[in-house]
């Protein structure tokens, strides 16, 4: 993937798209690191709601971030979630998501801004909506995501 | 070369040997394995790598000493005094991180040494020693440790003394001293409680500070004792580990989750049960244990991490489980947990960012089976029963915190004439003496008693307290310039830090009112009353100051603002209660990068303090700064520094700084810090009237 990546113009990206509460989202897969079924995490105490827990990923500890909570979506405890890895600051985080789909390549310019109405929670880790044949795509901006919760926990 | 490489070099390794452990771990529950004998041979293998690794963050610890001749050659010349300073061992070679912790509290030490150790020439000559005196440090490696040795063949420590102190601070009664030995009496001036009241007490001893020393030491997994002879000298010993990357955890459970505690903080394990001796009790709510006499306030692991659902904590009663009695510092509480498994070797890994808010833990690991585990910091938890030194308590406050207008206050409390206990604000109080009862001189109806070459007034708290001839009793000394005033009372508590609330107000002359301290009422002191008992020239024939009285607490114009930068932990904690006491406000923060945030958010202080050898900005530039063009270009700045020579002094005054103190010169820096913040008014007045002129 990242060889053909290479070749690619400068105005397509790689997206993984991933699925919360029905909704298609989308990683840069260059920020991604890896996909994980669902974990055994141990649970971290007084950290905040999102913070799902830590987990032993081939010897580094990775935070568990639930971005569904984030998000403030129901949470269907039967089925099994997964999650994907991104590193930010060196450091591994693991945001937990109910599925991974495929991957799309996208031309930056279809890439639009936010609509003004969406709610702020979303609005707050959105880059800009994609607008695919049947549906949208929110692409993702992992690194605010992140920070909005360290900024809530600190 | 690069010492990132080193570090991540180091990590890896750790990473090695925790994966080691790991498959140790897996060997131990199948004896008859295939793979014995190569995974010995892995465990050498990573043994001496990791050994091999430790020795490239290996410095020599006379890195740390550098600066000791200078302090030493300063000090004999200010005091008067000769001392030869030997140090041995300089070559030994200790963790980088952990060579960083011990440098302050050292140097601290060996000036300790020198400035009350050592004899003046005179007084060496008469007791029969050679005229020089000899400071000695020594280093060397023993059995996984470094031992730091610090000895002086000066007058050593006067066990009397200290054994008073014990007694009127009430740490031991005199039962237990008498069961104790020289030694043991000699720890407690390592005790916080001792060297609380030792601050304000113009009897200098050793004490001063050496709680903060411990704590320094303790912190990095070391111990410090002492053996002192009177009339022949002391030794110090601190003990500290190699390193501190790899600790040994006790491993215990609460509500399902496992925790790792740092061995270190560990001093035994108790198992609970219903009946008889380990049986859990409560105070109003709050379980206490009772361990070999004492009482132990216990804290549940379970509920401090709220892992316990609301309606599972009102079921009160815990009759199962563990207690890990722990100590931080010299405060020792439990903690209640559900289980305790084995100790394991662990590498402590710094928390996410995401989780850095969270001061009961101290960071995070992977056990032997692969699982993460959150490490327990035992100072955060003991900060959630609101007991701990302040040292502790200065330190755990964030930089750029600027205390809001609803100050605490520090009082004293002590016991006279009756026992409810009453306090008075420290910040009024100069010195704590304790005074012979046969020295005391009366004169037309005033008691009074030679004090540092003057005479000073004393009375009593209370009419009805019976002074006897013999014996000693406390004295609350209150000065003003060199004009003293003392009251006697009839024991010393302790010190403590309330929002003041005065709820009833006073019902007898001589009180402000009550006020809850400490959840006991306590009558809260007017110090004006007991001035105007006695001459009311007293005071007042010495310039136009007045004297500082309990009214003005409310007044917030005369407590100083100071903000003091050191970049050093240990010097913060060493200076904020001299300044406190002294009676300023202060602020605390590690770097002029802060204090200039803090300036451009329109914080205001009377003086500044600054230090000068720090790693981000130093103290001059952070006065040219300061001068150059910020809200403070006004304000008065006294360097502090280690080394004081006339051309850094000269340095110092070119780029701003009104005054330049040496380090270690408590008197010189109070000194200072009165006449520059005088000098600074005035300045302002003057040109406040030709303003008005």
């Amino acid at each position: 993937m990242k060889a053909e990546n290479a070749h690619q113009t400068s105005k397509t990206l790689e997206y993984l798209t991933i699925l919360i509460d029905d909704q298609k989202f989308g990683i840069p897969v260059l920020q991604i690191q890896d996909v994980l079924r669902e974990q055994k995490v141990t649970r971290i105490p007084l950290a905040s709601p999102e913070v799902a827990g830590s987990l032993n990923l081939r010897g580094r500890i990775v935070t568990a971030i639930d971005v569904r909570k984030r998000l403030n979506v129901k949470i269907d405890p039967s089925k099994r979630s997964m999650s994907v890895v991104v590193e930010y600051n060196q450091e591994l985080y693991s945001l937990i998501i109910d599925k991974v789909g495929d991957v799309l390549s996208l031309d930056q310019n279809r890439i639009e801004k936010n609509p003004g109405t969406l709610d702020s929670k979303w609005r707050d880790i959105s880059d800009g909506v994609c607008q695919l044949d049947s549906e949208l795509l929110i692409i993702m901006d992992v690194p605010r995501l992140l920070d909005s919760i360290q900024a809530r926990a600190s | 070369m690069n010492v990132d490489v080193l570090e991540n070099l180091m990590t890896m390794v750790s990473e090695l040997v925790l994966t080691r452990n790991q498959l140790l771990q897996i060997l131990r529950s199948n004896a008859e394995s295939e793979f014995t004998t190569p995974l010995q041979r892995l465990n050498h293998v990573v043994s001496d790598l990791q050994e091999g690794v430790m020795k490239t963050r290996m410095q020599p610890i006379g890195n740390a000493w550098q600066k000791l001749p200078r302090i030493i050659r300063d000090l004999s010349m200010e005091l008067g005094k000769k001392i030869d300073l030997d140090m041995r061992g300089a070559d030994t070679e200790l963790d980088r991180q952990v060579l960083e912790m011990i440098k302050d509290p050292l140097t601290h030490m060996v000036r300790n040494s020198g400035d009350h150790g050592i004899e003046k020439p005179a007084d060496r000559v008469k007791a029969g020693k050679p005229e020089t005196g000899r400071i000695m440090l020594e280093a060397f490696h023993e059995g996984g440790h470094i031992l730091i040795k610090i000895s002086d063949d000066g007058k050593g420590l006067a066990l009397e003394k200290i054994k008073q102190k014990i007694l009127s601070n009430g740490l031991a009664t005199q039962e237990e001293l008498q069961g104790m030995s020289v030694q043991q009496i000699q720890q407690y001036i390592f005790k916080a409680g001792f060297s609380t009241a030792e601050k304000v007490t113009s009897v200098s001893g050793r004490g001063v500070g050496m709680d903060v020393v411990r704590t320094n030491i303790e912190k990095i997994g070391g111990s410090i004792e002492m053996n002192s002879v009177e009339g022949k000298g002391s030794v110090f010993t601190i003990k500290i580990p190699l390193t501190l990357a790899i600790v040994s955890a006790l491993i215990v459970e609460a509500a399902g989750e496992r925790f790792a505690i740092p061995q270190l903080s560990v001093r035994e394990l108790v198992m609970i049960s219903t009946q008889g001796d380990n049986r859990i009790e409560y105070v109003h709510n709050a379980p206490v244990f009772r361990l070999r006499e004492r009482l132990l306030p216990l804290i549940s692991l379970g509920d401090v991490l709220k892992l316990r659902e609301e309606s599972d904590a009102d079921q009160g009663l815990i009759t199962r489980g563990y207690i890990v009695v722990t100590q931080v510092g010299s405060f020792e509480f439990g903690i209640i947990v559900d289980k305790v498994f084995d100790t394991e070797e662990i590498v402590v890994k710094p928390v996410s960012k995401l989780l850095q808010g969270l001061s009961l833990f101290s960071g995070n690991t992977i056990l032997g089976d692969g699982s993460v585990i959150m490490i327990l910091d035992p100072n955060g938890i003991a900060e959630t029963t609101g007991t701990l030194a302040e040292a502790d308590r200065e330190e755990s406050e964030q930089a750029g915190n600027i205390p809001d207008s609803h100050k605490k206050t520090s009082l004293l409390l002590f016991r006279a004439a009756d026992s409810a206990p009453k306090a008075v604000p420290l910040a009024l109080v100069a010195r704590l003496e304790n005074v012979r009862l046969d020295k005391i001189e009366r004169s037309g109806g005033q008691m009074m008693v030679q004090y540092r070459d003057t005479l000073m007034p004393l009375i009593p708290y209370h009419e009805s307290m019976e002074i006897g001839s013999t014996g000693e009793k406390p004295v609350l000394v209150f000065a003003e310039r060199n004009r003293s005033l003392g009251l006697i009372v009839d024991q010393i508590i302790d010190i403590t830090e309330q929002y003041v609330d005065i709820q009833i107000s006073a019902s007898r002359p001589g009180l402000l009112g009550s006020a809850i301290i400490n959840g006991k009422a306590t009558d809260v002191m007017d110090l004006a009353y007991f001035l105007a008992s006695i001459d009311k020239d007293w005071f007042k024939d010495h310039g136009d100051e007045d004297f500082v009285t309990a009214a003005d607490l409310s007044n917030k114009n005369r407590r100083r603002s100071i903000l003091l930068i050191d970049d050093s932990l240990f010097f913060r904690n060493m200076l904020t209660p001299l300044l406190s006491v002294a009676g300023y406000d202060v602020t605390t923060l590690e770097s002029p990068l802060q204090a200039l945030k803090l300036c451009e958010d329109g914080a205001h202080f009377d003086v500044i303090i600054s230090d000068i050898e720090m790693p981000e900005m130093d103290g001059f530039e952070f006065a040219q700064r300061v001068r150059d063009n910020s809200r403070w270009q006004n304000v008065p700045m006294v360097a502090l520094s280690s080394h004081a020579t006339p051309q850094d002094i000269d340095r110092g005054r070119k780029v701003g700084f009104n005054d330049y103190v040496a380090k270690f010169d408590r008197d010189t820096l109070l000194n200072s810090l009165s006449e520059t913040v005088a000098n600074a008014r005035m300045a302002e007045r003057a040109s406040k009237a030709t303003a008005r002129g």
